[in-house]
């Protein structure tokens, strides 16, 4: 470019990536479309070139596409999918240059200047891209320009490689939306009779500029070279994982731990670069014999401390069969979260850490779920006026009302001898003959029609809180609609 | 002379200590609420009977409560011993079905020890473990001359201590203080 070399850049440009990803999962012969929900209607995002050939296009409503191609199948698209996919294809482009960026959401730019005799040639280099991402399903546009604008207008308006140094005589005959404009400046361009960038740069500059501003020079001189572009090549995401390999094989439990220290010091040093810890790590360890094993550790709480991980792991690794020893250790961090330094002063506790250590280590022993915390819901049943998270992944929030007293403990509905709208006088449960001093009540509860449940299949609830002779307080419902008495609670 | 119930109550700390009855659960309740901090309660997955946390906010706040579903009782006293160990919660509820071992129950005592955290068993009626520093025996008495608000009137009773003596009472928890109150037996 400005230093004497001639940069050459590749456009990759992915007309039909959204479809083409999906089929790769499922095929499908035949006209097929993704659709995208925009505003209230479903229309097209995406199809392929059967679809195309029935005469259905991007934007189209579903239901017009249905009328006009009746066998038409469709799925939702995944644009989050879709954008994941492309960081894929960006990494697999790197195979021809290490300078590969995005352009746009369906497009990759490379600048392969320098590594095209890698391939034998920009030709055979062009063809292997083609071959492969044929290979791959994938239908693409590629063009080969002096300069990335040059390069973005090939792929799309007229596909095929630019000789090096052509400029304005490979780009000429294409139309003006080739730059890189806003669709209204591209129509106003037109009504102009400025068809062709040929003809745009025939024209005289200053009046273009003064009535279009300086952008469609800019993109003009970008295409034709006389503005440099920047390619940005796509950064990397951290990897998480480290390994150590030994000359001798290991077998015993403090030597995989003091092997796996050493790979949780460099871990933990990555991760406090990147200011991320760790919520799920995975020790493998291979051994000997080519046997791997694996020890999974899930944390309550993102950490990157190694002093506090390390002891998660003793469990685990005293649970492994060393064989005849262990040669490879690979640790990786499989669950990332962010986690920003913060500031250590004297006032902040340190009773949540102990507490989220403790989750850890217990998590260690009986699952992280299994360590459970209560959240208020909304809802009168007695069930469902609470839930349960794990305490790992949930915060305790909301305030706790009840209006009437609520039983300590609830079972399953027991039924009890009992005939009436008014709580039995003498009733047996649970083995004991029990006879009512008082009962307080009836408090009508009515089931969540909303709500499938079979246990509300009875209808509705009277409860009764009955103050036993005995002394013990228990919550008795009558259910009027099926009648028949249940015990369901036990008070304080 | 009987002591009264603040020489033995609140339970103390850094010991493990055991609950029976009906009331053993209200007991817990209201040992919880005098204490700060979180709470580890610890229950058999398999078993139907759930605490209600609505019904817990009477006495504390249920986002205090962290509950372990552990897969049988040898797995709940391995919890229980490392959580108490740790010292991370001030205090650790097991229920139990099976009765303790000499060697598992002093085991919980040396973790309370070194934790400085304090332990209860909930359990069954006559299944009392011979390490237990304290042992309860309570059950809901029937009020005949309630207060406004629900009732509460508990016989408490402490048949084993390994440091001081034995005694009973009558108390009833303050919904709206949220207190315990002992009250003189009827007939007394």
């Amino acid at each position: 470019m400005f230093d004497g070399i001639g940069r050459r850049v590749v456009s990759m440009w992915f007309p039909r990536l959204a479809s083409d990803r999906v089929r790769r999962a499922h095929p499908v012969a035949g006209p097929f479309a993704l659709v995208l929900r925009q505003g209230n209607a479903d229309r097209l995002h995406c199809l392929n070139p059967a679809a195309e050939r029935q005469g259905l296009a991007r934007g189209m409503p579903l239901s017009d596409a249905r009328a006009f191609c009746p066998d038409l199948l469709s799925r939702p698209a995944d644009p989050a999918r879709d954008a994941q996919f492309l960081h894929v294809l960006r990494r697999w482009a790197t195979r021809y240059c290490p300078w590969v960026g995005l352009d746009g959401d369906a497009g990759l730019v490379l600048d392969i200047t320098g590594a095209a005799h890698l391939f034998g040639g920009e030709g055979a280099m062009l063809a292997d891209m083609r071959q492969n991402l044929a290979r791959a399903g994938l239908s693409v546009r590629l063009g080969l320009g002096d300069t990335r604008g040059a390069a973005w207008a090939l792929a799309r308006y007229g596909e095929g490689p630019a000789a090096p140094g052509a400029g304005l005589a490979a780009l000429g005959d294409l139309p003006i939306a080739a730059l890189r404009l806003e669709p209204e400046v591209t129509v106003a361009l037109q009504r102009l009779g400025l068809r062709t960038i040929n003809a745009l740069a025939a024209t005289a500059r200053a009046p273009i500029a003064r009535r279009f501003g300086p952008d469609v020079l800019h993109r003009l001189d970008q295409a034709l070279g006389a503005v440099p572009e920047a390619i940005t090549p796509g950064a990397e995401p951290p990897h998480y994982g480290v390994r150590l390999t030994l000359p001798d094989p290991i077998g015993l439990q403090g030597d995989v731990m003091a092997g796996l220290a050493r790979l949780l010091e460099t871990l933990c040093a990555k991760l406090k670069a990147q200011e991320a810890g760790a919520r799920a790590l995975t020790l493998t360890l291979r051994r000997v014999d080519q046997g791997a094993q694996d020890v999974e550790v899930r944390l309550a709480r993102p950490a990157r401390d190694p002093a506090r991980i390390l002891p998660l792991f003793e469990r685990g690794v005293a649970g492994i069969d060393a064989g005849f020893g262990i040669d490879r250790l690979r640790l990786e961090a499989t669950q990332v979260e962010p986690l920003p330094v913060e500031q250590v002063s004297h006032v902040a506790s340190d009773r949540g850490d102990r507490l989220d250590d403790l989750i850890s280590r217990l998590g260690t022993r009986i699952g992280l779920e299994n360590i459970q915390r209560f959240l208020p819901a909304d809802s009168h049943i007695p069930e469902r006026g609470f839930l349960i998270a794990p305490a790992a992944f949930s915060t305790p929030e909301g305030a706790w009302v009840s209006l009437r007293p609520r039983p300590l403990r609830l079972f399953p509905p027991e039924p009890i001898a009992g005939q009436g709208a008014r709580p039995p006088h003498h009733f047996r449960w649970r083995r004991m003959a029990l006879s009512v001093a008082r009962g307080t009540g009836p408090e009508r509860i009515a089931p969540e029609w909303w709500l499938e449940d079979d246990a509300w299949r009875s209808g509705l609830r009277d409860y009764w809180q009955v103050e036993t002779t005995g002394g013990r307080r228990l919550w008795l419902f009558h259910t009027p609609q099926n009648p028949g008495w249940f015990v369901q609670g036990e008070f304080a | 002379m009987k002591p009264d119930v603040p020489s033995c109550y609140p339970l103390r700390k850094a010991r493990v200590h055991e609950a029976c009855g009906a009331g053993a659960t209200g007991f817990a309740a209201i040992m919880a609420a005098h204490l700060s901090g979180p709470v580890l309660w610890l229950r058999e997955g398999w078993r139907a009977e759930t605490l209600n946390p609505v019904g817990l906010a009477a006495f504390l706040d249920p986002a205090r409560v962290l509950v372990a579903q552990v897969r049988d009782q040898t797995e709940g006293l391995a919890v229980m011993e490392e959580a108490l160990r740790d010292g991370a919660v001030p205090l650790v509820v097991i229920e139990l079905g099976q009765p303790l071992d000499l060697t598992p129950g002093r085991r919980l005592q040396l973790a309370a020890k070194a934790g400085n955290s304090t332990g209860l068993c909930l359990i069954p009626e006559g299944m009392g473990s011979n390490a237990a520093e304290t042992r309860w025996r309570c059950a809901p008495v029937f009020d005949a001359d309630p207060g406004p608000g629900d009732s509460t009137l508990q016989s408490w009773e402490i048949i084993k201590n390994k440091s001081g003596t034995l005694g009973a009472w009558h108390v009833r928890w303050d919904w709206a203080a949220r207190r315990l109150d002992v009250v003189p037996p009827a007939g007394e």
